[in-house]
């Protein structure tokens, strides 16, 4: 476990739930980006603006954080082909599966969700399994 | 899956800052937790091997902080700046739900990322980050295409 970060995980997790706690208390939204995403793409009621204002600032406090720090730590493992495999099956199956770690994980588990404890268990399950798969066997 | 949106608030400025202010401090929270790098996703996500707790510890952070606020916020006649609440109104499991959440799991797996700490992590300009955000665009619009009508 040497590569555990018990502060920062701390306060990042504390900054993003406050950011989910914000979403809400202020518009009324829960921050599920997968949602806000495809509904920015696809939109069915007039309420792109706020979805990619929201994505904006995404963005942004990953460059700021970037700015401050000198820069965003990225490593990939997975091939090129493999991230492109890995970047549809979680856009395909976030939209099935209505929603991500932030939607159903951090607001929908909030909200006493039975459809997020099943969703968050399953991803999490089959996220763990996945690694399993591909570096122990 | 969202309550129609009859009501149709025109949302004050105040709004827009507040959702502005919310990706910006969600986007922060990721890159300092660590999230915004795939390799440390998957060691969270490797408990046979060398496990890194830390995707956890963010989960239950953020859950902190959203448990008990969301059932203060949810006794509200309604949001600040907004009329209604748009929440989710569905409470039925059904075999999409697994089938997506299970076929998300694998690609986070895979890759090491969700959807947000990839699109957090654009900034960076590293290859796999951009082809992984634009693949997860392309399985958003597949989805749109063959599953919606």
């Amino acid at each position: 476990m040497e590569n555990f970060t018990p502060v920062s995980a701390i306060m990042g997790g504390l900054l993003i739930g406050s950011a989910a706690m914000l979403t809400l208390w202020t518009t009324g939204r829960i921050a599920g980006i997968s949602g806000i995403l495809s509904g920015a793409m696809f939109p069915k009621q007039q309420d792109t603006l706020w979805r990619l204002l929201f994505i904006a600032g995404l963005l942004l406090g990953g460059a700021v954080y970037a700015i401050a720090s000198g820069g965003l730590e990225v490593i990939t493992q997975a091939s090129p082909v493999m991230t492109v495999i890995a970047g549809l099956l979680v856009g395909f199956g976030t939209r099935i599966g209505s929603g991500c770690t932030s939607g159903h994980g951090i607001c929908g588990i909030a909200r006493f969700s039975q459809r997020s404890f099943v969703a968050t268990g399953t991803f999490m399950l089959a996220g763990f399994i996945t690694v399993y798969l591909v570096r122990h066997v | 899956m969202y309550k129609a949106d009859a009501t149709a608030d025109n949302p004050p400025i105040s709004a827009f800052i507040a959702i502005s202010a919310s990706g910006f401090l969600f986007g922060l929270g990721l890159a300092i937790s660590g999230m915004t790098n795939p390799a440390k996703v998957v060691g969270s996500l490797d408990i046979a091997g060398n496990w890194d707790p830390s995707l956890i510890l963010v989960m239950v952070a953020g859950l902190g902080i959203t448990v008990p606020s969301f059932h203060f916020i949810l006794k509200q006649k309604q949001p600040l700046f907004t009329k209604q609440f748009f929440l989710p109104t569905r409470n039925d499991l059904d075999g999409k739900l697994i089938t997506g959440a299970a076929l998300f799991g694998v690609g986070w797996g895979i890759g090491g990322y969700c959807p947000s700490p990839a699109l957090a992590a654009l900034v960076s300009l590293n290859t796999n980050v951009i082809l992984f955000c634009g693949a997860m665009l392309v399985g958003v619009v597949m989805h749109h295409f063959l599953m919606e009508k």
